[in-house]
């Protein structure tokens, strides 16, 4: 059985396999690993078959699911072995055990480059495989060019070749740059006409990748593409081994013509004649056969073929044949089929000319919606979804509903949610609309969003003619024995409103409604009760002329909950106590609630986010989002024909303007939800003065203050009475301090100190990340401002506060920010002298009444403009004998260092470019680094770097830098020291200490430089 | 693109694992738990697609193991299902009508065989021979390594006989 050889391994899986339960087996790994860690530790008296048999096994541990935190460093060294059976091992297992952000990988480049350039195929294919599977940016960066010259090498093997194909694929996912379209195109067009199949299918994959980002590029690899789907089609001149199941390699013909369709058209008529023949073939050629795979494998090619037609809007005719195809598909017996002709189908939905066609199919497709599968299920509902409108929305939307009581709980979010949109979109009257959202409620009130309630509620709020129709339907609802809490949430909101339109109805009485809306109380959440307390005061306005008796019971509610601990319940008790005595004063504020600003729907947006949060550079998205463009400006004009009402629904097809026309600073906030209703209403309509102040005191004291902003001037004196009194007056928001930031920002910074992209800051509303790009003493950052809200962001600001030593130029920054959008400004950084001071960004703008300032670090630091660079020993002696002493080489005992293990710390210079070299120093205790530092001033300077670390005692150490710039080397020491020293938070300066103005700004390292203490300290 | 392979047993043990897109060792394991919990539980004679956060798993068992490979919503899904049967078959090929054992105690041949098939979560060769013949010369190449070494300990344990 152990065809292996490697019989310790082999002993060990059945021991594995041997073992009882879950503990013995981990009993098992744990001694297996702790072997493994003692004969690592003396990894010299390993062979070479040890060292890859304990590999092995760390692998075999890793697939069982066991962390292994060690041995990653034995696997990597295998990758230099001389020999072939070692390095095959070291180059998998590290594929396996790592991914492309492992810092060793990095240790690895040299290595595995020289075994690229090298002349050896095998180690060629070893080395192409691992950085095609696992390479990220910086292999990119530094073995591109390489791995091109090999794929175009007339004088390699296609084994070597194939690999390259799909390697250099890898290598362009991970920064495009890397392949020169100008020069690159001709390349790709020549590789088309390769004559081994496996290269030309790496190399039609690598086409796919690169057309779908530029195809304008490659407009001469069309022709070919043709050609060698003509080639396939016809099954001329394919070798037997390329045939899989009697048909031409199917995968290439799929990737053909997936590359075919990130063309945006064909227009020489010849070629569009013979790709439409071929296609043609395909999709009349293709009969259902006995065997599976054969099956499978035509199908493949079969639904390629439908794509692309679709793609290249092809004659009526032929559209509406595959949609007879797809009519056929999804009503087979075989599941996969059926699956992926209601999933075609959905993507036909976009060809104008077929809805009618496909709305043909729809009792099929609703008899799939009962299918035992869940993922057909998924897909005819998607289809429902998509192919609904106003001709069919009630049978539509009244299948689904009926689906919903026996849907798994998977499913039912998605469900109600699209049957809330189908209902709002294409209601062809408003009472339907109701009677829906009501029986979702009613049948799967657990997976009703708050914002399905919260709609229903807006539509009814806005038309009038619908109010005592909701009002009729919510008190039948109270009626039924146990009903879901947002239902108990509706009812008591739309009776509090417009019960009393109700009032001559039996059952309907003020007292009644209260008594049956009381009933529930006992059994809702404290979200569900601050709502009903606000019906009580509604229902009691309404009550004319007053009901003692009702009054009575409201007011003893109302004082029962005056002492309740939420206090959002509090203060709603108290208020609403208060306000029903003062009589007249009550109907004021009490009254109904205005209309809600028409915008888009939050049911619609939360659907059009997700599609965008998905959306990819895939040919069927691109063009969906075209044809949407035209399709919603027919959506508004067909509604607004449909039916004489404001439309609201319809509205939100239209996306931006709607929104931004209707917010401005002094109307109420559109986030406000109607729990929050009452507040808004007396917020607006302010009766006295002193009632205002009431109400917001208790909001004011409330606020947290902000840990980010800074104290104004101007805030500072007299923090008195007065100034007390005045804040209470002012709205909540207007506070500078109301604004709290998500996560924390200097953990943030420090994160982007060592990575090129993230996130630099975040709070509620908007969200600043960074992304940069550093070659040699230049910096290209750009920062993403977004906004996370619904509605824009205004007098936005950013300032940026640059050290000394750098040169930095921020493109203009917009004003305002709209909803939802992101704004890129890109910001050019050059590095003038070395220096460890640190840049700031000086961000403020406006979200309502918030004004929101914040300064915030940028992380373009000292290491940013180090480059990694490997020396030989050869290299590195004669350099580090040339810099004699001060100031060009500088010696310090660091004391209280964090401890840290060698191989941690080693990590550690490896994340800010100092690449450690092994084997240099011959004192195991010791780090040699080197790195290059790039600034105007010094241009590309050398950098060496020694560590002498005291095994008995980690916390102090001895560490020697030198360069050829004394400033550097002095800054540079400094940097060290203070990443070593201690958690680097407590030694970097506070963010409210860093000068607002540049001209402030202290030049730390000239004067460090002539203050000879500090000179000598440094010199110790 | 094939972002993962992923081979499970019926009883829910990983045999391979495959990762094309990064995911880090915390990430893997969970993939790893909520997909056996997917997949593992499907009845037979459904379809051998499962909708799975935003991506979409082609799987199909073969005796006691299930073949995943995790793709991208947009991917053609029978293509993949067939470069499963085609990695099936060249394994069959290569140990002589495969079995669960056979991937159990050889697990780094099917790693190998594996890197021959696919990179960057790409088809790289469609030819069984081809890949037969690359796997074949690989294993002759240790094999003459082997005895080059055993050879070499010959030579070095006669001599201080």
């Amino acid at each position: 059985m152990a065809m292996s050889g490697m019989r310790g391994l082999s002993v060990f899986i059945s021991d594995i396999r041997n073992c009882q339960n879950k503990e013995q087996e981990r009993l098992r790994v744990d001694k297996e690993l702790g072997n493994i860690r003692t004969r690592f530790k003396n990894e010299k008296a390993l062979t070479p078959y040890e060292k890859k048999k304990y590999v092995w096994k760390m692998l075999y541990i890793y697939m069982l699911g066991y962390d292994v935190d060690f041995g990653h460093m034995e696997a990597v060294s295998l990758i230099s072995a001389p020999k072939y059976p070692e390095k095959q091992v070291g180059y998998i297992v590290t594929s396996s055990l790592l991914n492309e952000n492992h810092d060793f990988l990095r240790l690895a480049i040299n290595t595995v480059r020289n075994d690229i350039i090298g002349r050896n195929e095998t180690f060629q294919c070893l080395a192409l495989t691992m950085v095609g599977n696992i390479g990220g940016r910086e292999f990119a960066e530094s073995l591109a060019p390489d791995v091109q010259k090999l794929l175009i090498s007339s004088s390699c093997r296609p084994l070597v070749r194939k690999k390259a194909a799909l390697c250099l694929l890898r290598l362009y996912r991970k920064n495009p740059d890397v392949v020169n379209v100008d020069g690159w195109a001709d390349r790709m067009a020549q590789l088309l006409d390769e004559r081994d199949l496996g290269v030309l299918t790496s190399s039609m994959s690598l086409l796919v990748a690169l057309v779908s980002n530029n195809h304008e590029a490659y407009w001469s690899c069309l022709p070919k593409c043709i050609k060698i789907l003509e080639r396939l089609a016809r099954s001329q001149d394919i070798p037997q081994e390329y045939t899989y199941y009697g048909i031409p390699s199917p995968w290439l013909q799929v990737k053909t013509m997936r590359a075919l369709q990130y063309f945006p058209t064909i227009e020489d008529p010849n070629a569009r004649r013979s790709l439409f023949e071929v296609l043609q073939r395909i999709l009349m050629g293709t009969d259902v056969v006995k065997n599976v795979n054969k099956n499978n494998a035509s199908h493949a090619v079969l639904f390629e073929a439908l794509a692309l037609v679709m793609h290249l809007d092809a004659e009526k005719e032929m559209m509406s044949q595959c949609v007879a195809l797809l009519g056929k598909f999804i009503a087979v017996r075989e599941p996969n089929i059926r699956y992926l002709g209601l999933e075609n189908m959905t993507r036909m939905l976009m060809v104008t000319d077929v809805q009618d066609i496909i709305k043909r199919h729809q009792a099929q497709i609703i008899t799939s919606l009962k299918d035992p599968d869940i993922s057909i299920r998924r897909r005819a509902l998607d289809l429902l979804y998509g192919m609904c409108d106003v001709s069919n929305a009630k049978d539509i939307v009244e299948e689904l509903l009926q689906y919903l009581s026996t849907a798994e709980f998977a499913m039912r979010e998605e469900l109600s949610l699209k049957a809330a949109i189908l209902a709002e979109k294409f209601a062809p009257d408003l009472s339907w609309y109701v009677d829906v959202i009501l029986q979702l409620i009613d049948k799967a009130g657990d997976f009703v969003s708050d914002d399905i309630w919260f709609r229903v509620v807006q539509f009814v709020t806005n038309n009038e003619d619908l109010q005592p129709y909701a009002a009729a339907k919510a008190r039948e609802y109270l009626d039924k024995p146990a009903i879901h809490e947002t239902m108990v949430k509706v009812s008591a909101y739309i009776l509090g409103e417009f019960g009393h339109l109700l009032a001559r109805r039996p059952g309907c009485s003020p007292k009644e409604l209260f008594s049956i809306i009381h009933e529930k109380l006992p059994t809702v959440s404290t979200s569900t009760i601050s709502i009903l307390l606000s019906t009580y005061a509604k229902i009691l306005m309404h009550s004319q002329p007053p009901d003692p008796e009702l009054q009575n019971q409201i007011w003893a509610i109302f004082k029962k909950y005056e002492s309740s601990i939420e206090v959002e319940i509090q203060q709603r008790a108290v208020e609403y106590f208060e306000l029903s005595r003062k009589g007249a004063a009550l109907m004021d504020i009490l009254a109904e609630m205005p209309k809600f600003p028409e915008r888009q729907s939050a049911l619609i947006k939360k659907a059009e986010d997700t599609e965008v949060d998905t959306a990819e550079q895939s040919a069927i998205k691109l063009r969906a989002q075209q044809q949407s463009q035209t399709s919603n400006a027919l959506v508004v004009t067909e509604q607004s024909h449909a039916n004489g009402t404001p439309s609201v629904g319809q509205l939100s097809l239209v996306k931006m303007p709607s929104m931004s026309s209707h917010v401005d600073g002094n109307s109420a906030d559109p986030r406000l939800s109607p729990e929050n209703g009452t507040l808004t209403v007396v917020d607006s309509q302010p009766s006295s003065a002193d009632l205002l102040g009431d109400l917001l005191g208790p909001l004011a004291i409330e606020g947290p203050p902000s840990i980010n902003v800074h104290p104004q001037p101007s805030s500072n004196p007299g923090s008195d009475g007065t100034v007390v009194e005045a804040t209470a007056i002012v709205p909540v928001g207007e506070q500078a301090n109301s604004v709290q930031p998500i996560g924390n920002i200097a953990e943030r910074f420090h994160a982007l100190c060592v990575k090129d992209s993230g996130v630099l800051y975040e709070d509620p509303y908007i969200q600043i990340g960074i992304k940069a790009e550093w070659r040699g003493h230049q910096g290209h950052l750009v920062l993403f401002l977004g906004n996370k809200n619904t509605s824009p962001l205004v007098s936005v600001q950013a300032l940026i506060l640059p050290p000394m030593h750098l040169k930095m130029e921020l493109s203009l920054v917009p004003d305002t920010i709209p909803p939802r959008a992101q704004v890129q400004c890109p910001l050019e950084v050059i590095n003038l002298h070395p220096s460890r001071d640190v840049a700031v960004l000086d961000f403020s703008y406006k979200f309502g009444n918030d004004m929101v300032d914040v300064k915030l670090r940028l992380p373009a630091v000292l290491n940013k403009f180090l480059q990694p660079i490997s020396v030989s020993a050869e290299e590195f002696f004669p350099q580090w004998r040339s810099l004699p002493g001060p100031p060009l080489k500088l010696q310090e005992v660091v004391r209280g260092v964090r401890p840290l293990p060698l191989l941690e710390m080693a990590n550690l210079f490896n994340s800010y470019h100092l690449l450690v070299c092994p084997g240099l120093d011959p004192n195991p205790n010791n780090l040699v680094a080197s790195t290059t530092f790039f600034s105007e001033s010094t241009r590309a300077m050398l950098c060496l770097i020694r560590i002498e670390t005291d095994p008995a005692d980690r916390t102090q150490l001895r560490m020697t830098i030198a360069s050829g710039d004394p400033t550097l080397t002095f800054e540079l020491k400094e940097f060290v020291k203070e990443q070593l020293v201690s958690i680097p938070t407590t030694t970097r300066i506070p963010i409210q200490q860093t000068p607002t103005s540049p001209v402030a700004q202290p030049t730390s390292a000239p004067a460090a430089l002539t203050d000879p203490g500090a000179m000598l300290a440094a010199l110790l | 693109m094939i972002n993962f392979v992923l081979l499970i047993s019926r009883q829910g043990k990983v045999r391979l694992t495959k990762w094309y897109s990064p995911y880090s060792q915390k990430e893997r394991n969970k993939v790893i738990r909520e997909l056996s919990g997917v997949v593992l539980t499907r009845a037979p004679k459904l379809c051998n697609f499962v909708e799975w956060r935003g991506h979409k798993v082609v799987y199909k068992r073969y005796a006691s193991l299930y073949f995943c490979m995790c793709i991208d919503e947009d991917d053609n899904e029978l293509e993949v299902l067939e470069i499963i049967h085609h990695f099936v078959e060249i394994l069959d090929r290569y140990f002589g009508s495969v079995c669960e054992l056979d991937l159990i105690f050889n697990f780094h041949k099917a790693y190998y065989i594996l890197d021959e098939l696919l990179i960057a979560g790409e088809l790289q060769e469609s030819s069984k021979k081809t890949v037969a013949r690359l796997i074949a010369a690989q294993d002759s190449l240790v094999e003459t390594a082997k005895e080059e070494a055993s050879s070499l300990s010959n030579i070095i344990a006669q001599a201080t006989k």
